[in-house]
């Protein structure tokens, strides 16, 4: 089956979005708390779980792994996100008690719920029983929210990205990855090096 | 003396202050140094930058990567604490919420108040900001001109440490010799910016920023902040020798332990406290000013927040330095026999003519900066340039479609990375996801510019606040309702920065992030949002049309001053924390004068 062909197969028969209709329910109610509060101690250093309580299951913890490995996988420069508490962070990101979390948290649900339909409407198991190159294949096709036929799941998926890629270059070893070097004091600030002023042309 | 109780509060104080950031701050550092006794009233918790301040914590350490939320706006590493623009059980009432009509109230319930948030930026009022009705007829004067205010902005400068250069350019005023710091170096990124928008015409330049690049001249410039006053020399001396310069590293938003940035708490209050003169009450919320038989203001009455109890503190002079509204919502709150619609209100005209700054946005992605090298570009935390209004000839000429003038604040570099590094950035990769999503993160990480334009909003009678009819806050206390209205001016001038915008970003061959936007409502940022709040209790030369004369002192009530932004005649596109600032101090030097004389 062509690409083509295998877009208008799926979207012809594509799992439903599961908050519309008789899924809506199953995201479950949505975090109530008092947060942090106003005057929180600024200095300590917080854990997913010790200020709201948390939300995954243990199935869906292991699919959130896979898909933050997914998009974030291991490489020679630095680990992939779940080796770096990336799930534990998009956990307490959809179980937080303040707008943004309530709004992103349907739609985090909701796609771990699309993405076992979908895998069990094509393959009959679940994603996480998928072998890679399986998982990836739904996910080619949900990962363009501009072009992809699914609105609701590339939504979800450019949601993740953006949850997993905040989780992972939060971390020591996100920004080692980028080669981040801030955030130590210096004596003096002495502006970009003079070769790279030259090579592009600056004064 | 310092942090008192209400129960421990003297009553032979010559001034109280309500408020203790950036006006309430120098008015009581002003006053004290002098030798006058200060009560001083803050609204929130006492707050100490020294031990509070999260310098080197990075977001894999805070709650939910230390994003913002409504409990702390600006980051969860912000300084601000118990403030924003909800502050629970203190509510007040918007007439509209519409983007366009909207008006946001930010507050801070902290030692230190709105300064604890601000960017840092310090920019001088010029000659013409001063004047804008004699130029085009709009708005109002101010009964004082530039040159009634520089030295001011002088003493401040020197007192409070401020980065940047004097470039000679039309209504950005140059500083006295030996006033500012050397600029920090700029970033790749802003040389960039500073030669394509060269090319069209635009001249960015140093920013203006209360960053120490420096120590202070604490050999110099404490004798020139107080001739022949051996005993304040000698306080300054010592606490400016105390201030170390920057380390060219974490974010000025959250404060600084080693006090190399301005928040009134590591500035103002500190030398103010040596002086022995000034006495501070924290967790004292101030409602009402009270008046004598004398019809002089006699004291103010407050809620201990501690205890929930009301309290009276009695002096000879007051000064509102709450913050802009929150001085006029004391002022109309004051009411009596002789000021039925609220205190120093026998023109109508507190709570009148609010403005805020015109604010819009864009960024823009530029392939020249891909891929750099690794580079520390915590630099000054941004700010290391900016762009002043360079289209004064054009506006004179009629070119222009608005009155007024905003600047441009830009920015890029390798910033700490956090959530929203590599987020949003399917236009550029195609919706790429893993080895080749990491290459695009790699990639894009440092090659974008964000700016932000800042402009003039003009006053009008649509914007206002006045007391809600039925509202009231948790401690009994009635509130504030906000009308808000954008004129063209505003609309078109924001418009007309998205278009600045993307010809910068087009210059560097780069490509806009998002959508420019033609339509001004939609380009304006909704009024409050910029948090440069001012206006309400405007200074003038008649009484019949202002709340204040040009010493910020009431016309009605002539020991009741307020030196916050609430004086503002007019909101130029600077930034306005340094002219509060440079007004407060030429209150004080006022009220010192009058007390000397024994007219206060």
């Amino acid at each position: 089956m062509d690409r083509r062909t295998s877009i208008k197969w799926v979207l012809a028969a594509s799992a439903a979005w599961p908050l519309s209709g008789k899924h809506a329910a199953r995201a479950g109610p949505s975090p109530t708390g008092r947060g942090y509060g106003t005057d929180p101690n600024l200095l300590a250093v917080y854990h997913p779980g010790e200020l709201w309580s948390l939300t995954f299951t243990a199935p869906q913890r292991r699919l959130a792994g896979i898909l933050a490995d997914i998009i974030i996988p291991a490489d020679e420069h630095s680990p992939g996100a779940s080796s770096v508490g990336v799930v534990e962070f998009i956990d307490e990101w959809v179980s937080a008690p303040y707008p943004a979390s309530q709004r992103d948290r349907p739609i985090v649900l909701g796609g771990f719920r699309w993405l076992n339909d979908e895998a069990a409407r094509r393959l009959g198991k679940g994603f996480s029983d998928l072998a890679t190159t399986e998982q990836k294949g739904i996910c080619d096709d949900i990962c363009q929210e501009s072009r992809s036929q699914w609105r609701d799941a590339a939504r979800f998926f450019a949601l993740y990205r953006d949850l997993t890629a905040g989780g992972f270059y939060s971390t020591p070893v996100g920004r080692k990855d980028l080669g981040y070097m801030g955030n130590v004091p210096l004596a003096s600030f002495d502006g970009p090096p003079p070769a790279l002023l030259e090579k592009l042309t600056l004064p | 003396m310092p942090f008192v109780k209400a129960k421990s509060q003297k009553r032979d104080y010559d001034v109280i202050v309500v408020g203790s950031g950036a006006a309430g701050g120098q008015s009581a550092y002003t006053l004290c140094m002098d030798g006058a006794k200060v009560l001083m009233l803050e609204a929130g918790r006492r707050y100490n930058p020294a031990t509070e301040t999260p310098m080197f914590q990075t977001p894999d350490q805070a709650p939910l990567a230390g994003v913002g939320t409504p409990q702390k706006p600006f980051g969860f590493y912000d300084a601000t604490v118990d403030g924003g623009w909800e502050v629970p059980g203190e509510p007040y009432v918007r007439t509209s919420d519409e983007p366009a009509g909207r008006f946001d109230w930010w507050r801070a319930r902290m030692l230190g108040g709105r300064t604890n948030h601000w960017g840092r930026i310090s920019l001088r009022n010029g000659p013409y900001d001063f004047k804008p009705h004699s130029r085009d007829r709009l708005g109002f004067d101010w009964p004082i001109a530039y040159e009634d205010v520089a030295p001011y902005y002088d003493k401040v400068e020197l007192l409070i440490g401020v980065y940047g250069s004097n470039e000679g350019l039309e209504n950005t005023p140059d500083s006295s010799p030996g006033c500012l710091l050397p600029p920090p170096k700029p970033l790749v990124s802003d040389l960039l910016v500073a030669q394509r928008a060269r090319r069209l015409g635009i001249a960015a330049i140093p920013g203006h920023k209360a960053v120490l690049t420096r120590p202070l001249d604490f050999t110099g410039s404490p004798a020139r902040l107080h001739p022949g006053n051996v005993t304040a020399q000698r306080i300054l001396a010592e606490d400016m020798r105390a201030r170390a310069p920057c380390l060219w590293a974490t974010p000025c938003g959250r404060g600084c332990s080693i006090r190399a940035n301005y928040q009134s708490t590591t500035v103002h209050l500190p030398p103010a406290l040596a002086s022995g003169n000034l006495d501070i009450t924290t967790d004292a919320m101030a409602y009402e000013v009270t008046l004598g038989r004398d019809g002089r203001a006699d004291g103010v009455s407050f809620i201990d927040r501690t205890t929930g109890k009301q309290q009276h503190a009695s002096a000879r002079v007051v000064i509102l330095a709450a913050s802009t509204c929150e001085s006029v919502r004391i002022l109309l709150n004051s009411r009596s026999a002789q000021f039925p619609q609220g205190l120093a209100n026998s023109s109508g005209r507190v709570g009148r003519y609010l403005m805020d700054t015109v604010g819009s946005s864009a960024s823009g992605q530029i392939p020249l900066l891909e891929s750099l090298p690794p580079l520390n570009e915590d630099a000054a935390d941004g700010d290391q340039l900016y762009v002043p209004w360079w289209l004064y000839r054009d506006q004179r000429a009629g070119k222009l479609p608005f009155a007024r003038g905003y600047h441009i604040e830009f920015g890029g570099g390798k910033r700490m990375p956090g959530y929203g590094t590599g987020a949003g950035i399917e236009w550029l990769t195609g919706g790429s996801y893993g080895l080749k999503f990491k290459q695009d993160v790699r990639r894009y990480y440092g090659s974008f510019v964000h700016f932000d334009g800042r402009g003039e909003m003009i006053p009008n009678a649509h914007s206002y606040c006045e007391i809600d009819p039925s509202v009231k806050d948790k401690w009994g206390i009635p509130v504030l309702r906000f009308h808000w209205r954008w004129s063209e001016h505003e609309l078109r001038q924001a418009e007309h920065m998205q278009r600045t915008f993307a010809e910068i970003v087009d210059s560097m061959g780069g490509r806009m992030q998002g959508p420019v936007q033609s339509d001004g409502a939609k380009a304006i940022a909704p009024g409050g949002s910029i948090i440069h709040e001012v206006g309400g209790a405007i200074m003038g030369s008649d009484p019949k049309t202002s709340v204040t004369n040009r010493w910020c002192q009431t016309w009605d009530v002539p020991n009741l001053f307020v030196t916050d932004g609430a004086v503002f005649a007019s909101n130029a596109d600077k930034n306005p924390t340094l002219t509060i600032m440079a007004l407060a101090w030429r209150a004080a030097d006022h009220i010192l004068e009058r007390m000397r004389r024994k007219e206060l």
